[in-house]
């Protein structure tokens, strides 16, 4: 099985990187870009695992390794079964 | 006062920080390798800066996993003193010894420049020796620098004491532009609520002769070396 998690900022977090992209875009034109937050994708196979399975792992290592919950939040999705 | 610093790889300050304590400060010091499981019986243990893991994933976030971070977890528990500079306090902050996180630095630069922290607390076993109110001109070189803790963890943080140094003007007024790295409350070092632990983003060990252009790092140093 495979999931792919997304680690990005906390709402309430500024993300300085997100907002010079945003700047960016904006001299390029693209007024209607209201806001940009960037975030990182982990894609992990998983051997053997039942979806269950996976509900517990994919948060627990998200909350332990993957985003640090002090500034971070993630979401994830099964990309294959 | 016997000290132990520890070396990652990727650590490009673990030379410097040993030539500080052992040649600069005449204490005996030792070396630390990260799969170690001992810590060699020191009094002090010492992170010091650079990239440990290549600064992958998060600064300071895989180095958290060493066998050794786990001896000094304990240690730090039992009151143990130990001191991260730079990457160093990013590892502690990862590891949970130290509050809150690192962001990029708010202009996206790596600043590698002297700046001015001012002394907040010269009670503590890090910082006895100087006194509250002082300016010390040490560098930092960081990407990561820019603290951040949720409101209700600031505000914690501030009342119990545990921020050590701000950055400062070199007058030590608390403004804007002198705030390099955008941390919230200027937020330079600070110490756990027990006192034991500190980080700290300046490098001491780059000020700790007058050859070096500043020897202002060297009160943290000696206060960790007098009787508090």
């Amino acid at each position: 099985m495979k999931v792919r998690i997304l680690v990005s900022f906390k709402d309430s977090v500024l993300d300085p990187q997100g907002q010079t992209v945003k700047n960016a875009l904006h001299t390029l034109g693209y007024d209607a870009i209201r806001d940009v937050r960037q975030g990182k994708v982990f894609e992990i196979d998983l051997a053997g695992v039942s979806r269950a399975e996976a509900e517990k792992i994919v948060p627990e290592i998200s909350d332990k390794v993957l985003a640090n919950p002090i500034i971070e939040k993630f979401a994830w999705q099964i990309i294959e079964e | 006062m016997k000290f132990g610093v520890v070396a990652f790889p990727g650590s490009n300050c673990d030379f410097d920080t040993f030539y500080a304590f052992h040649d600069v400060m005449k204490q005996p010091t030792v070396w630390l390798w990260h799969k170690d499981h001992s810590l060699k019986d020191v009094d002090c243990v010492v992170l010091p800066g650079g990239f440990s893991y290549g600064d992958y994933l998060r600064s300071g976030a895989i180095a958290r996993f060493s066998p050794l971070m786990q001896e000094v977890r304990e240690f730090a528990a039992k009151g143990g003193l130990v001191l991260g500079i730079c990457n160093g306090f990013q590892v502690l902050l990862e590891l949970g010894l130290l509050p809150g996180a690192m962001l990029r630095n708010q202009h996206l630069k790596f600043l590698c420049r002297f700046v001015s922290i001012r002394l907040e607390n010269a009670r503590t076993r890090f910082t006895h020796k100087g006194r509250t109110g002082q300016v010390l001109r040490i560098p930092i070189a960081h990407f990561d620098g820019n603290y951040f803790a949720p409101p209700e963890m600031l505000e914690e943080i501030e009342a119990n004491g545990q921020v050590v140094f701000r950055y400062a003007d070199a007058e030590g007024r608390l403004t804007e532009e002198a705030n390099v790295n955008g941390s919230l409350h200027g937020i330079a070092g600070l110490t756990n609520r027990m006192g034991n632990v500190m980080g700290m983003m300046p490098h001491p060990e780059r000020a700790s002769e007058t050859l070096l252009g500043s020897a202002d790092g060297r009160v943290i140093f000696e206060s960790l070396i007098s009787r508090f």
